[in-house]
């Protein structure tokens, strides 16, 4: 994880304060720090009146609270995305302050939490924002944690007049929880001046605006995309607090995601094939439409047809089966990918001008492999 | 003018008014138990007027009472001097009914009744009551 500061080193007052904190054990009682700051009701400028060596009891909110919990979680279950984690990181500890201070009475807008998340196809923008609701949650800053996902067409009506309702209905769901709208820039159409999208946003900027304690908006999409998004609609950019970029992963962070992805379904790698894969990953990454973890999903399930294939003709060829075949992808189910093709093409055209057609090239390395497997 | 009177119904007839903190506390319970939002209004105050006008859709997937604080919000402001309530239906199978019903909203000053004598055959008197206010027509009624 980014090297974040922890809340110990932030602030650290006397251990035997006057515990003025009087929330109760779980982080979902943020009323307990509303009730405290009901002590000090009769300050009328908290600022100043309240004495500046009150102590404050730290250490229990930060016990009670799940920060250090919620961020070493996701530090283990996100690979890379450090600018993201530090950020979600920041957030967590200025939620915590923000408790702290209106445990005594110091009163201040709660912070606006809307998000944009932007990068490449699978750089787990929706990974991460499906993740916001319970985030926040046990930070204590939204009621319920729940996500509601919204597209164009659970916001747009198609007729006059059947926007608003369809909107606001969204909108209610998401209340108490984050509400994400995944490729936010279709909702608003610029170039169709008669569409009803303009509707929504104007309906989103308003609970963006008046309902932050009630709702977080987190949207996603496409770099470039979002930011033609933001510069038609002026208003939705400056309302969002938090705008989130996603890079790109390097090959050996997808190697990573993809032994983790392995590793949820119960598979493993047999080491010839984690090389094959890290091969695998050096040449898909400068193909087109290559989309991060999402080709490596694709390419692990493709993997995983091949394992069953595999193990289909062996087994129908008398061979026993184990456990460990079960398991284990083999560096063959990762070659026979279509990825090699094109180095074999390439190599083989180099040589022999003109025989290296794509489809006899995997024919006959299909019939080879079988052929060495049995 | 007279000290009007003031209509009671539902689940906290006999209670004061609720505050919005209550009502929100109250709309959560529903949702909580998996109940159904609904917000309705009326301006004619007769007990025996149980068909309220719907504001809007029941809000069958609510999770948080946010949502039907909003409804409100939306429908007093639409109609501020009529009667608001707050029902929350159970679905369940064998129950299918209103759980919980309340009043929010009321208008600023509330006539009362009148008691109506109908002379019929053999001096006998049938007696029902009317609302000051249901004398104007619908939509000129608490109209201040």
């Amino acid at each position: 994880m980014a090297q974040g500061i922890t809340p110990e080193k932030l602030i650290s007052p006397p251990h035997q304060g006057t515990g003025m904190y009087k929330g109760g054990s779980n982080v979902d009682d943020r009323f307990g720090a509303d009730k405290a700051s009901e002590e000090f009701s009769e300050y009328t400028d908290p600022l100043r009146e309240i004495p500046d060596d009150l102590e404050v009891d730290a250490q229990k909110l930060f016990a009670d609270s799940k920060v250090k919990e919620v961020l070493e979680k996701l530090d283990s279950d996100l690979v890379a995305l450090e600018n993201v984690k530090e950020r979600i990181s920041e957030i967590a500890h200025l939620l915590l302050i923000d408790r702290l201070r209106r445990s005594i009475g110091l009163e201040a807008e709660p912070p606006t939490l809307h998000m944009s998340f932007t990068g490449n196809p699978g750089t787990g923008k929706t990974t991460v924002a499906s993740r916001m609701g319970q985030i926040l949650w046990k930070l204590g800053y939204i009621r319920k944690g729940h996500v509601v996902t919204a597209s164009r067409d659970d916001l747009v009506g198609q007729y006059v007049g059947h926007t608003a309702p369809k909107t606001r209905e969204v909108i209610k769901r998401a209340m108490g929880g984050v509400l994400f709208i995944d490729e936010a820039y279709n909702i608003y159409r610029l170039d169709n001046e008669r569409d009803y999208g303009q509707e929504t946003v104007e309906m989103l900027l308003e609970v963006m605006e008046n309902d932050r304690q009630d709702l977080v908006v987190v949207m996603a999409g496409y770099r470039d995309k979002m930011d033609r998004f933001f510069s038609d609609v002026p208003g939705i950019s400056s309302r969002i607090a938090h705008h989130v970029d996603f890079p790109d992963y390097s090959a050996p962070e997808l190697l990573d995601i993809g032994r983790m992805m392995l590793d949820a379904q119960r598979y493993r790698f047999s080491s010839d094939a984690e090389q094959a894969f890290q091969d695998y990953l050096s040449l898909r990454l400068n193909r087109p439409h290559f989309a991060n973890g999402r080709s490596v999903r694709n390419a692990l399930d493709r993997a995983r047809m091949r394992q069953a294939i595999r193990l289909y003709d062996s087994a129908e060829s008398g061979r026993k089966l184990t456990k460990k075949d079960l398991v284990t992808i083999e560096a063959d189910d990762i070659l026979a990918s279509r990825v090699f093709d094109d180095l074999h093409q390439t190599s083989e055209s180099e040589n022999n001008t003109g025989n290296g057609l794509a489809g006899t090239n995997v024919k006959s390395r299909k019939t080879a492999g079988s052929k060495g497997k049995k | 003018m007279g000290t009007g009177l003031k209509i009671t119904q539902g689940t906290f007839s006999y209670l004061p008014d609720l505050s919005d903190d209550e009502i929100r506390a109250q709309i959560q319970y529903g949702i909580d138990n998996g109940w159904a939002v609904a917000i309705e209004y009326t301006d004619d105050p007769h007990p025996r007027n149980s068909y309220w006008d719907m504001w809007g859709m029941p809000m069958f997937d609510l999770e948080d009472a946010a949502g039907g604080m909003h409804e409100v919000t939306r429908c007093r402001e639409a109609f501020p001097n009529q009667y608001i309530k707050v029902s929350l239906y159970n679905a369940k199978l064998t129950k299918q009914t209103i759980a919980l019903q309340f009043i929010v909203q009321r208008p600023g000053h509330e006539p009362g009744f009148r008691l109506v004598r109908q002379e019929g055959a053999d001096r006998q008197i049938r007696y029902t009551m009317e609302a000051y206010a249901a004398q104007k027509p619908h939509g000129d009624r608490y109209a201040d």
